[in-house]
C-alpha cells in the first residue's frame, strides 16, 4: 500500500532527536535541570540516540529506493 | 511538564496524523480499509501485532504487577505469551488466512455454521468496543491524578487522534501507526528503565534491595528476582499460585484463549502479503515481546523497592482503602527521575501505547461489524461488485465513528461507576476461554459440529459465571470479586481464581463440544472443510522459502531464546 513506514518513523525520530539534542545542549550548564537524573544530562543522550535510529532508518529508505 | 514536552507530543500526534492523510488515497473500498488489502510486509504486521497488544493497560497493569510481584510478572510473557504467539503462527495461521474468512466470526461461519459467528461476531463486538472505553477512561483518569492534565480534554483529545487516522487510512493507518509507535513506546521508555536502574545500583542492586522487601515481607530473600524458583508452593512466591496453575492457567488457557482467538490479534496476521508472511507475522511480534518486560517491568520492580525505602521519598497514590494504585507505577516513575524533554517523550510514549490499542480495537471492531453483522443480517452482498465495494467502505467509515463514540460513553460510564471496569474485564476473561476450546476442536477435528460449537460455547461461558458466583479470592469485599451465589471455595489471591475460571470454562467447552459432536450428525462434507480443517488441508510448503525466513527456523529462534531467558532468571 504505497508507503514504506520507515521514511515517516525515520524523520519522526530526526526530528526529535535533533529537538532533544539542542535542548540537551541548551541545559548543559543548567545545575538544577538535571538533579532528578543524578547530572546525567539525558535528553542530550536521549536525542543522540534518537538522531542515530532516525537516520538510520532513512539510509535504509533511500537504499531501498537505489537498490 | 514545560514547552518542550509538549513540543515533542505535538510532532508525534502530527506525524500520526499525516500517515494517516497519505493512506488516505488508497482507500477506493472495503478491502483497503477494513483489510489493508492483504498487502502488509511480515515485519510490518509482526510489530504492529505486538504494539496493538501494547495497549494502555497492558504497560500501566504489567508496570503495576511488577511492583507487586516482581519477577513472577514475567510469567505472563515467557509462559503467558510466547508458547501461544508460536502455535498461533505455525498450526493457526494457516486456517485462519487460507480459508479466505476476513475475521474470526467469519472463520467460524466457513468452519461451523451462521449461529456459532454470529454469537461470536455480537460478543466480539461489545467486548472490543467496551474494553476501548475502559482503557479512554484509565489513561484519562492517570493523566488527569497524575500530570493535573484536565480528565474531559485528554479524553476527548485522544479519542479524536485515534478517530481521525483509522477513519482516514483504516486498518492500514492503524497498522503503519502502530509500528511507528512501537519505536515510540520502547524509546520513549528507555531513558526511565536507565535511570531507575543506575538508581538503584544495576540489577545487582535491585536483587539487594528486593531482598529487604522480600524478607520483610515473609518471602525467601530472591523471592521477588526469581521466576520458577518458589513456585512449589503457592505461599511462598509473592504471585500466590504454584507452578502448575501457572502452566495450565496462564501458561495454556488464558494465553492460547486470548493470542489464538482474538480478532484484534489475528487481525494484524491476517493483513499480511503472503500465506507465509502471516505465518511469520506472530514470530517477529514474538521476539519483541519476550524483551518487553525489560522494558515495564523491570522499572515496575525498582518502584517496589523504591517504596520500601524511606530515603527514597517515593509512594504511589492511595485508594480510599489506603492501598497503594498499582496502574499509576509507570507514571510515577516518570515523574520520579526524568527532566523537562524525555519527561515529554516519555508521556507520549504511554500516550502511544494508548492509541496503539485503542486503534486496534476500533478496527477490529468496524471489521466485525461490516462485514458479520451489517453485511451477514443486514444488508447482504449484491451483484455489482465494485457498488458493494464502496457500500461497504462507507459503512466500515460510520462504523469507526460510531465505535469511537460508543468508547467515549464507556469511558464516561466507566468514570461514574468504578467497579465497572473490574467487573467487564472479569466478563470479558470468561468468553475467550471457550472460544479456544472451539476454535481449536474445529481446526483439529473435523468430526465437530455447528450445533455441538454453540452450545460449547455457551456452556463454558455458564460454568465461569457460575465459578466465579461460587469462589471468591481471599479478602474479597465487592461482589464483583466472585462469591455472589455462595462462597464453596476461598482462592489466596484474585490470580488464581482467575485461572481456575479459565481453566473450568475451556474444559466444560470443550467436553460439551465433543460430545455434542458425537450425537449430531456431520453436516459439512470433508470437501467444505478443506483449508479449514487440520487433517483435510495440503500442508504448507516452504522448500521455497529460503531458511531463515521459514516460519520453522523462526519458531526455533524464538523458543531457544525464550528458554535462555527463563534459565538466566529462574
Amino acid at each position: 500500500m504505497g508507503l514504506d513506514i520507515k521514511y515517516p518513523i525515520g524523520l519522526m525520530f530526526t526530528l526529535m532527536g535533533i529537538v532533544l539534542t539542542i535542548y540537551g545542549l541548551a541545559t548543559l550548564s543548567d545545575p538544577t535541570m538535571y538533579q532528578k537524573s543524578f547530572q546525567i544530562n539525558i535528553n542530550l543522550w536521549s536525542g543522540i540516540g534518537m538522531l542515530i535510529f532516525g537516520v538510520v532508518m532513512l539510509a535504509l529508505v533511500k537504499k531501498k529506493k537505489t537498490e | 511538564m514545560a514547552w518542550i514536552d509538549y513540543l515533542v507530543m505535538i510532532i508525534y500526534f502530527a506525524f500520526v496524523l499525516g500517515i494517516g492523510w497519505a493512506l488516505k488515497k488508497f482507500m477506493k473500498g472495503a478491502n483497503a480499509f477494513l483489510e489493508a488489502g492483504r498487502s502488509m510486509p511480515a515485519w510490518v504486521a509482526g510489530l504492529a501485532f505486538i504494539s496493538t497488544n501494547l495497549g494502555a493497560l497492558e504497560v500501566m497493569g504489567m508496570a503495576g504487577s511488577g511492583a507487586k510481584y516482581g519477577m513472577l510478572t514475567t510469567h505472563f510473557y515467557w509462559v503467558g505469551a510466547i508458547p501461544a504467539m508460536v502455535f498461533l503462527a505455525l498450526f493457526m495461521m494457516p486456517f485462519y488466512y487460507g480459508s479466505k474468512a476476513r475475521s474470526v466470526p467469519e472463520y467460524l461461519k466457513l468452519r461451523y455454521d451462521e449461529k456459532t459467528r454470529g454469537l461470536n461476531a455480537i460478543l466480539f463486538a461489545v467486548m472490543t468496543i467496551l474494553s476501548s472505553g475502559i482503557s479512554m477512561y484509565a489513561l484519562a483518569i492517570l493523566m488527569e491524578k497524575v500530570l493535573g492534565w484536565n480528565f474531559h480534554i485528554s479524553l476527548m483529545l485522544s479519542a479524536v487522534i485515534v478517530l481521525a487516522y483509522t477513519y482516514l487510512g483504516g486498518l492500514s493507518s492503524a497498522i503503519y501507526n502502530e509500528v511507528l509507535q512501537f519505536f515510540i513506546i520502547v524509546i520513549g521508555l528507555l531513558p526511565v528503565v536507565f535511570l531507575s536502574l543506575h538508581h538503584v545500583g544495576g540489577w545487582a542492586g535491585l536483587k539487594e534491595s528486593l531482598g529487604n522487601v522480600a524478607t520483610a515481607n515473609g518471602f525467601a530473600p530472591d523471592a521477588y528476582t526469581s521466576m520458577w524458583k518458589y513456585t512449589g508452593t503457592a505461599t511462598g512466591n509473592p504471585l500466590g499460585v504454584e507452578w502448575y496453575g501457572i502452566l495450565a492457567g496462564l501458561g495454556f488457557v488464558l494465553s492460547f484463549g486470548y493470542w489464538c482467538t482474538n480478532f484484534l490479534i489475528v487481525q494484524r496476521a491476517m493483513a499480511a502479503e503472503s500465506t507465509v508472511a502471516a505465518r511469520n507475522t506472530p514470530l517477529i511480534g514474538a521476539i519483541p515481546k519476550m524483551f518487553v518486560p525489560f522494558l515495564i517491568i523491570l522499572p515496575g520492580m525498582v518502584a517496589l523497592a523504591l517504596m520500601n525505602d524511606p530515603s527514597a521519598n517515593f509512594s504511589l497514590p492511595k485508594n480510599e482503602a489506603g492501598q497503594p494504585i498499582y496502574d499509576y507505577t509507570i507514571i510515577a516513575l516518570l515523574k520520579q527521575y526524568l527532566p523537562s524533554g524525555v519527561l515529554g517523550l516519555g508521556i507520549t510514549a504511554l500516550l502511544a501505547s494508548f492509541m496503539s490499542g485503542m486503534a486496534g480495537n476500533i478496527s477490529a471492531f468496524n471489521t466485525v461489524w461490516t462485514y458479520d453483522i451489517y453485511q451477514s443480517y443486514i444488508r447482504p452482498t449484491t451483484e455489482d461488485k465494485e457498488a458493494d465495494e464502496k457500500h461497504y467502505l462507507k459503512v466500515g467509515r460510520m462504523a469507526t465513528i460510531f465505535g469511537v463514540l460508543v468508547s467515549i460513553a464507556a469511558a464516561y460510564l466507566a468514570s461514574l461507576f468504578g467497579n465497572i471496569m473490574d467487573f467487564l474485564q472479569t466478563i470479558f476473561s470468561m468468553i475467550n476461554a471457550p472460544l479456544f476450546a472451539v476454535i481449536f476442536l474445529g481446526m483439529f477435528w473435523k468430526r465437530a459440529t455447528g450445533h455441538a460449537a454453540f452450545t460449547g460455547l455457551l456452556a463454558g461461558f455458564f460454568i465461569a459465571l457460575l465459578h466465579h458466583g461460587l469462589t471468591a479470592p481471599e479478602g474479597a469485599n465487592t461482589l464483583v470479586k466472585g462469591g455472589w451465589i455462595t462462597i464453596l471455595h476461598v482462592y489466596p489471591v484474585e490470580m488464581a481464581q482467575n485461572f481456575w475460571t479459565a481453566i473450568f470454562a475451556f474444559s466444560t467447552s470443550a467436553i460439551v463440544t465433543v460430545v455434542l459432536s458425537l450425537l449430531t450428525p456431520k453436516v459439512k462434507s470433508d470437501e467444505e472443510l478443506v483449508g479449514l480443517v487440520y487433517s483435510l488441508t495440503p500442508k504448507l510448503k516452504e522448500m521455497d522459502v529460503p531458511w531463515y525466513k521459514r516460519s520453522s527456523s523462526l519458531a526455533i529462534l524464538v523458543l531457544v531464546l525464550v528458554t535462555i531467558l527463563t534459565i538466566m532468571f529462574w
